[in-house]
């Protein structure tokens, strides 16, 4: 009994996962623009440099995570990935002051300088939370025909998350917390979601 | 292309918040904003964003040496507290009111200024008469990453002067602890700070909180702008103030700064409640608080 109710919750679980991941990675777009900002200033080709990183890092996540769906996918490595990309932006706490100065102290044209301390920072969390959603859209297809639905729905989820992760970190978080604060809570999140979904033994089907 | 849109503000009926006689000279769409210039009677003056933008910069072409603005003339309080600077930095160019102003106050003075928008730059050379020479040195650069690259460097400033700002506010990253730490390491012991804000929101506090944190002590300036004057070393008392301002009298005249007048405004009443959180590079969501 207890199974099978559990098991019911894998899907909502997998929509879960791929929202928050969406929310996740817009969340750590805004503040990077901010870790940047001192170093760095404000200038238009410093969000150039963010975005095109993020960018790069989700294409390459994407490539990725449809790759490592092809192998036994189950929910379980699905939240692993989750706490791998959480893990990979420990760094940004603990680092990002030390690396960037020594890239602003390297680096003098701007551009190149946040260009070069975006990807040391923001690459590879962004490319594991890349691999999230075609991993996502693998564990929920069971027929051919309902696939593009499938994929429908996770990308409704999952840009829906990025939407809100934009305008929850840039209209409300910054007001109340400190930066490092709100990554913290990024992070630990990540963890738990993560962690439940280890709790999942491999379905029947997976 | 002006008739056009006069004849158009009259069919729609619309308030279209230019007064008669103004008339635009110039826009522009820069990197970072709308820019437009336009004269208005005599003054020929400088927005950001089209006609509901605050105005950043006007001249009287009549007498050109007058500084229109009342935040203009509160900022030469600086030199009240330094009467002979020799080094300038001065952050925001605008229409390069302050950089011309102090340029003929003192000939000799060295002066950088650092400006994010090079179309500014232009528009202010261009319009208002602002120039560059071996004394003047104009960079093209985010204000906040000129100060940390300046502090790599043995240049150190006398006389700072703050007035960078975006349609909306001062750009958050330069409103933080952190940058005035970084702009009070570039200053000599005597050097001497001038900040434009002109807030009057619950950012007032969150700012004043901030530079006290960093400097400790300043005078107070307040019109519809708040000016914060500065000296690292610590404030001077009023009788060298009034010193100083006799001994610029005669100078500082032909700029419109009334001695008596910009006197009456030292302040260093702290009237903001002590407990206001300081702003840092971790926590600065100015424009957010400027706007409740």
């Amino acid at each position: 009994m207890g199974t099978f109710s559990l098991s019911s919750l894998r899907k909502p679980l997998v929509f879960v996962l791929a929202g928050w991941s969406g929310f996740y990675v817009m969340a750590i777009e805004l503040l990077s623009g901010r870790i940047l900002a001192p170093s760095f200033g404000n200038s238009i080709y410093v969000w150039g440099g963010v975005i095109t990183i993020f960018m790069l890092a989700l294409s390459i996540g994407y490539l990725i995570g449809g790759h490592l769906s092809v192998h036994a996918p189950s929910l379980r490595r699905l939240g692993l990935i989750l706490m791998a990309a959480a893990l990979t932006t420990l760094p940004v706490i603990i680092w990002s002051d030390a690396l960037i100065d020594m890239v602003f102290t390297r680096v003098s044209d701007p551009r190149y300088g946040s260009l070069l301390a975006s990807s040391a920072l923001f690459f590879l969390p962004t490319v594991i939370s890349g691999c999230v959603s075609p991993y996502a859209i693998r564990l929920l297809v069971t027929q051919l025909q309902a696939s593009g639905q499938s994929a429908g729905k996770l990308y409704f989820v999952s840009t829906f998350g990025s939407a809100a992760g934009t305008i929850g970190t840039s209209f409300y978080l910054v007001l109340l917390f400190e930066i490092n604060q709100i990554f913290t809570t990024l992070i630990l999140i990540s963890l738990l979601l993560g962690s439940l979904a280890i709790l999942f033994k491999p379905a029947s089907h997976e | 292309m002006n008739n056009l849109f006069r004849s158009l503000c009259m069919g729609l009926l619309i308030m279209c918040g230019a007064p008669a006689h103004s008339e635009i000279l110039h826009t522009e769409k820069s990197l970072y904003r709308n820019i437009e210039v336009y004269s208005d009677d005599e003054l020929r003056c400088l927005r950001f964003g089209r006609y509901t933008g605050t105005r950043q910069s006007c001249i009287n072409l009549s007498n050109p040496d007058n500084l229109e603005f009342n935040y203009t003339r509160m900022m030469m309080g600086a030199l009240y507290l330094n009467p002979n600077p020799q080094h300038a930095l001065i952050i925001g160019l605008g229409g390069g009111t302050l950089p011309t102003a102090l340029r003929k106050l003192y000939p000799a003075l060295q002066i950088d200024v650092a400006e994010i928008d090079s179309a500014v730059v232009r528009v202010a050379r261009q319009y208002f008469g602002f120039t560059t020479s071996q004394l003047t040195h104009a960079t093209e650069a985010d204000g906040r990453v000129f100060v940390k690259r300046a502090l790599t460097q043995p240049v150190r400033y006398d006389l700072i002067m703050l007035d960078a700002f975006d349609q909306e506010y001062i750009p958050e990253h330069m409103l933080t602890r952190e940058f005035l730490t970084e702009i009070r390491g570039l200053m000599t012991d005597q050097g001497v700070l001038a900040a434009n804000t002109f807030s009057s929101s619950r950012l007032y506090n969150y700012e004043s909180v901030t530079y006290q944190n960093v400097f400790g002590d300043f005078f107070n300036l307040k019109d519809s702008n708040r000016v914060i004057l500065i000296r690292r070393n610590g404030l001077p008392d009023m009788a060298e103030v009034r010193r100083n301002a006799a001994a610029l009298e005669a100078r500082l005249k032909p700029l419109g700064v009334q001695n008596e007048w910009l006197l009456s405004k030292f302040s260093n009443a702290k009237d903001w409640p002590a407990n206001t959180r300081v702003l840092t590079d971790q926590y600065s969501p100015a424009n957010l608080l400027n706007s409740k």
